[in-house]
């Protein structure tokens, strides 16, 4: 843990895990189902759900879908500069099994017409942790350099994946794999020592049956 | 060996490396981040001018979503201008920038976590108004938040810096207990005194729950923060009298977790016990 964990971070108040952390999990959403969100379904469970209105919680999350940081001065504004951007947004509540309090499920469109649907929480201090994207179990935070790649599920491809990973000298920390059924839709969830390389997510993008290669690399926030 | 995990060792380390203790508590860090002192300054001093720029923007008319906070700073400011306050110049000045800045993060303003957005008020409210009314250079001010955060440090390691885990007393009683050490640095006392003043600020606030009227982050954490910060005041000047702890700040930090494990789930940010559960917090519902 940083001094700067202590003394930080910098935040538009009023609550890190219901204010600043539902920022993070807006923005971890757009990142991603990639390009610029224009539709976005958002179910609020537990704490998010009964205290998030005081907190700020839905304006924090749409102002995540829309790129800010946790710091920025417009959060309380992001609804009506959402309308201005074209971001449509609707809430709801979710009551989640073994889920933290702190929790929501997004489902976003882009202007693709891709979509993605995510579920994460909010455990405290503005981080935050994706525990399912499409329906997919999954477990990662963004603190770390991350790469998540939805495909379908075939033979060989998660070597493929990772020799493309391993051939430019990235260390993998830790490797999560599922899939709905065989041959059906897959997740990998990938962290790594090193900071992930835009090459990286090429290379990966043209193996056959990946749909969808995100990075994460801390630091690195959409704009 | 640059780590640390109590102020003991952080005091031991500062006379053996021959560094100030803001200064260990530094290198430390960039050691274990990766970061050079310069970068880890310009990041500390950006702290400081975010806490300045946001006491600055205080506007008396704004009002939180749920509309219980807003406002009282400005009271507290009219008292002041009436020269009634019994508070005293400094005092009562700290007292109204405790409550600028706690108002300002429950209205959605930028805010410094210190260390948490709820009590994010007593640091810079006792060292912004101490710095100016001594006229003290602002470089000595960024190390005094050095100071803080060693001192925050050792508290989360040794116990909790989150209402959830261990009630108020481990939001604002920290936030207490490291401005009370920062202002000892401001003031130019020693390691040890700072070490006293962690200590009897903790001790004074030891067993305060967490008890957020509708779980919101307004009644009572916004006053509260006037609270801490004043107990950082009146513990960093005992400390500097030469008056000790008769309990080591460490041990403090021990006794402030037990006390938090000890402490009904009611009580620790759920906003089901404590003020949260009185007629009229319920009223509002």
């Amino acid at each position: 843990m940083s001094i700067f964990d202590i003394l930080g971070p910098v935040m538009v108040g009023p609550s890190s895990s219901h204010t600043a952390g539902a920022v993070r999990m807006g923005q971890i959403v757009r990142r991603l189902v990639g390009g610029e969100p224009v539709r976005a379904k958002i179910l609020l469970a537990g704490s998010f759900a009964s205290t998030g209105a005081g907190h700020g919680t839905p304006r924090a999350l749409v102002a995540g879908l829309m790129g800010f940081d946790p710091d920025d001065e417009r959060i309380p504004r992001s609804f009506e500069i959402a309308k201005e951007r074209g971001l449509a947004f609707e809430f709801g509540t979710v009551a989640l099994r073994d889920a933290h309090p702190n929790s929501a499920l997004i489902t976003a469109v882009n202007d693709r017409g891709e979509q993605v649907e995510v579920g994460a929480s909010s455990p405290g201090g503005g981080r935050i942790r994706v525990f399912e994207v499409d329906g997919l179990p999954a477990s990662f935070s963004g603190e770390v350099p991350t790469l998540i790649v939805r495909s379908d599920d075939m033979p060989g491809y998660v070597s493929r994946v990772t020799g493309v990973i391993a051939a430019q000298g990235i260390n993998m920390s830790k490797l999560q794999v599922e899939r709905n059924a065989r041959g059906g839709r897959a997740l990998m969830v990938i962290e790594c020592d090193q900071r992930i390389p835009y090459r990286v997510k090429t290379a990966i993008t043209a193996i056959e049956g990946i749909h969808k290669v995100t990075r994460l690399n801390p630091g690195e926030e959409s704009k | 060996m640059s780590t640390y995990s109590s102020m003991a060792e952080l005091l031991a380390l500062s006379e053996k490396n021959g560094t100030p203790v803001w200064k260990t508590v530094q290198l430390a860090d960039c050691a274990e981040q990766d970061v050079t002192p310069e970068s880890s300054w310009e990041t500390m001093k950006n702290l400081l001018s975010v806490m300045r720029e946001t006491d600055r923007g205080y506007d008396r008319r704004q009002r939180s979503l749920s509309g219980l906070s807003g406002g009282d700073a400005g009271l507290m400011e009219d008292r002041i201008a009436s020269g009634k306050s019994i508070l005293g110049p400094l005092v009562s000045r700290v007292a109204a920038a405790a409550l600028r800045m706690g108002e300002c993060n429950a209205c959605m303003k930028r805010i410094v976590a210190a260390p948490t957005a709820g009590a994010c008020g007593v640091l810079p409210a006792v060292l912004l108004t101490v710095a100016e009314e001594q006229h003290i250079p602002d470089d000595r001010v960024v190390e005094a938040l050095y100071v803080a955060a060693g001192v925050g440090s050792v508290i989360a390691q040794r116990a909790s810096i989150s209402g959830a885990e261990c009630g108020c007393q481990a939001e604002i009683g920290s936030a207490a207990s490291m401005a009370a050490a920062a202002l000892v640095h401001l003031l130019g006392g020693t390691g040890e005194q700072m070490s006293n003043a962690a200590a009897l600020a903790l001790k004074s606030l030891l067993g305060l729950v967490c008890d957020p009227v509708g779980g919101l982050v307004e009644v009572p954490c916004v006053k509260r923060n006037v609270t801490g910060a004043v107990t950082a005041l009146t513990s960093a000047d005992l400390a500097l009298a030469g008056i000790q702890s008769r309990i080591p700040a460490d041990e403090v930090f021990d006794a402030m977790r037990e006390v938090g494990e000890k402490m009904d789930r009611t009580l620790r940010e759920t906003g089901e016990g404590g003020l949260a559960a009185t007629p009229t917090a319920k009223g509002r519902e």
